[in-house]
């Protein structure tokens, strides 16, 4: 039962997209100013890797290997356009806000990195195990990451004012840098430190 | 069938390619009415709030979409103006015609408050939104930004109600003499108030780009509209 798991249990830590492979960083700096645009964002990059996991999964073996890449992309951007057309029809306000990003899971490493590593050479139950545990593992960052940035930097959690006004007024600031892309970086980068070190995690030269 | 024949590759990319335009097809085609739906829903909203209409409920949430386009269709009225005859019309304007669009509060059957689109370049993003003046079109009574790509919790804090409220009641026209708006460099200093020459509203800090650029967008807009405001704001 242990194996059966592992596809979706180990990319939510020890073999996480973000903090240990390093993938899809760009996303994660763009979308995670506001705790509401990284869930939807999770959510979108989730069912891309867990669909296309499934459908190379299923035509693994008919798959002809000189064209395989390309099929890939083809699976992919089909089903990154019916993500981005569904959210422009049933929640227009964040697809704005998202605007560019969710087109750009086309060229997500995590994607193209989960089928070429796993769904050619796996059953389509486990390639879609992990295809929902590396969403996850990406979306668990981004909400960690979204929740620091919207918490310190205005104040915020999913929109609703969270730091008392006394504080405001006793002199506390919002710390703005944490909206800008360097807060992004180092805001990963400490949890990226502390998540290794919680792990042991060591990169082998 | 041999899989690495080129017949089989040939085959195999075609019908890839075939199943997925079909699925991309049906979905556009399904979404589309909802899309748009969607999105003309947006304007609606935004042009009331514009306008000082009740769009939202105590909670800051939005109405639903029947009754915004319910109150949509009773109270505002749709004009295009063209500046070059001074006439008002409510029938949409031929393609490459001049005519502005002109969004009217209507009150007891009488234009109240008069809306229009403004838009131009922030920093990194064209800013969209809607301006709106009441009666005698020559006091701001609404502002708001409802599309643009500023750096949030920068630039982007145009969206916030502190910034869009300042131009409320602010008086940008004296007879034919339009007064430019001035967005300071942070907050205005004490002694910046408005006078005949200019209204002075704050910047926000850490977006001295993006306030010059609404700031230039918006006196152009002004600018543009100049014959509406003179031919309909009698008076004013």
């Amino acid at each position: 039962m242990a194996t059966f798991w592992k596809p979706l249990k180990d990319p939510l830590s020890e073999s996480n997209p973000i903090t240990i492979q390093i993938l899809g960083i760009c996303s994660a700096l763009a979308v995670t100013v506001k705790l509401e645009t990284a869930v939807v964002m999770a959510l979108a990059l989730t069912v891309v890797t867990t669909g296309s996991n499934l459908v190379i999964s299923l035509i693994r073996n008919s798959v002809p290997s000189r064209i395989r890449m390309i099929v890939e992309m083809v699976v992919v951007s089909t089903l990154v356009i019916l993500a981005d057309q569904f959210l422009r029809a049933y929640l227009f306000d964040i697809s704005r806000q998202l605007s560019v990003f969710v087109g750009l899971i086309i060229t997500n490493c995590i994607v193209m990195g989960r089928l070429e590593a796993f769904a050619l050479k796996n059953p389509p139950i486990p390639s879609v195990l992990d295809g929902l545990g590396n969403g996850l593992g990406y979306g668990a960052v981004l909400v960690a990451v979204a929740t620091v940035r919207e918490l310190l930097g205005s104040g915020r959690l999913f929109g609703h004012a969270v730091v008392p006004a006394a504080l405001y007024r006793h002199g506390y600031v919002n710390n703005g840098l944490l909206l800008l892309a360097p807060g992004a970086f180092i805001v990963l980068g400490l949890l990226i430190w502390a998540q290794r070190t919680l792990i042991r995690h060591y990169e082998t030269a | 069938m041999p899989r690495s024949g080129e017949g089989y590759v040939l085959a195999y990319a075609g019908a890839v390619c075939l199943a997925a335009s079909a699925l991309l097809a049906g979905a556009s085609a399904g979404l589309r009415a909802r899309q748009e739906r969607m999105s003309e829903l947006d304007r609606r909203f935004n042009v009331l709030k514009a306008l000082g209409a009740a769009v939202t409920d105590g909670r800051g949430r939005r109405l639903p979409a029947a009754q915004v386009n319910a109150l949509y269709a009773h109270s505002v009225r749709e004009v295009w103006f063209d500046p070059a005859a001074g006439t008002v019309t409510t029938s949409a304007p031929a393609a490459g015609s001049p005519a502005l669009p002109v969004f009217q509060w209507i009150e007891d059957g009488r234009p109240a408050r008069h809306a229009f689109p403004v838009s131009g370049k922030g920093l990194w993003s064209t800013i969209y939104g809607y301006l709106a003046l009441d009666a005698t079109l020559s006091e701001i009574v609404g502002l708001t930004f409802y599309r643009h790509g500023e750096t949030p919790g920068l630039g982007g804090e145009i969206e916030q109600p502190w910034f869009q409220e300042q131009f409320r009641g602010r008086r940008i026209r004296d007879g034919d003499h339009l007064r430019p708006i001035v967005i300071a460099k942070g907050a205005a200093s004490p002694g910046a108030a408005d006078d005949a020459s200019r209204v002075v509203v704050d910047g926000i800090s850490g977006a001295t780009l993006t306030g010059r650029g609404v700031m230039s967008f918006l006196n152009r807009s002004l600018e543009a509209y100049a014959p509406y405001l003179r031919a309909m704001g009698k008076g004013g």
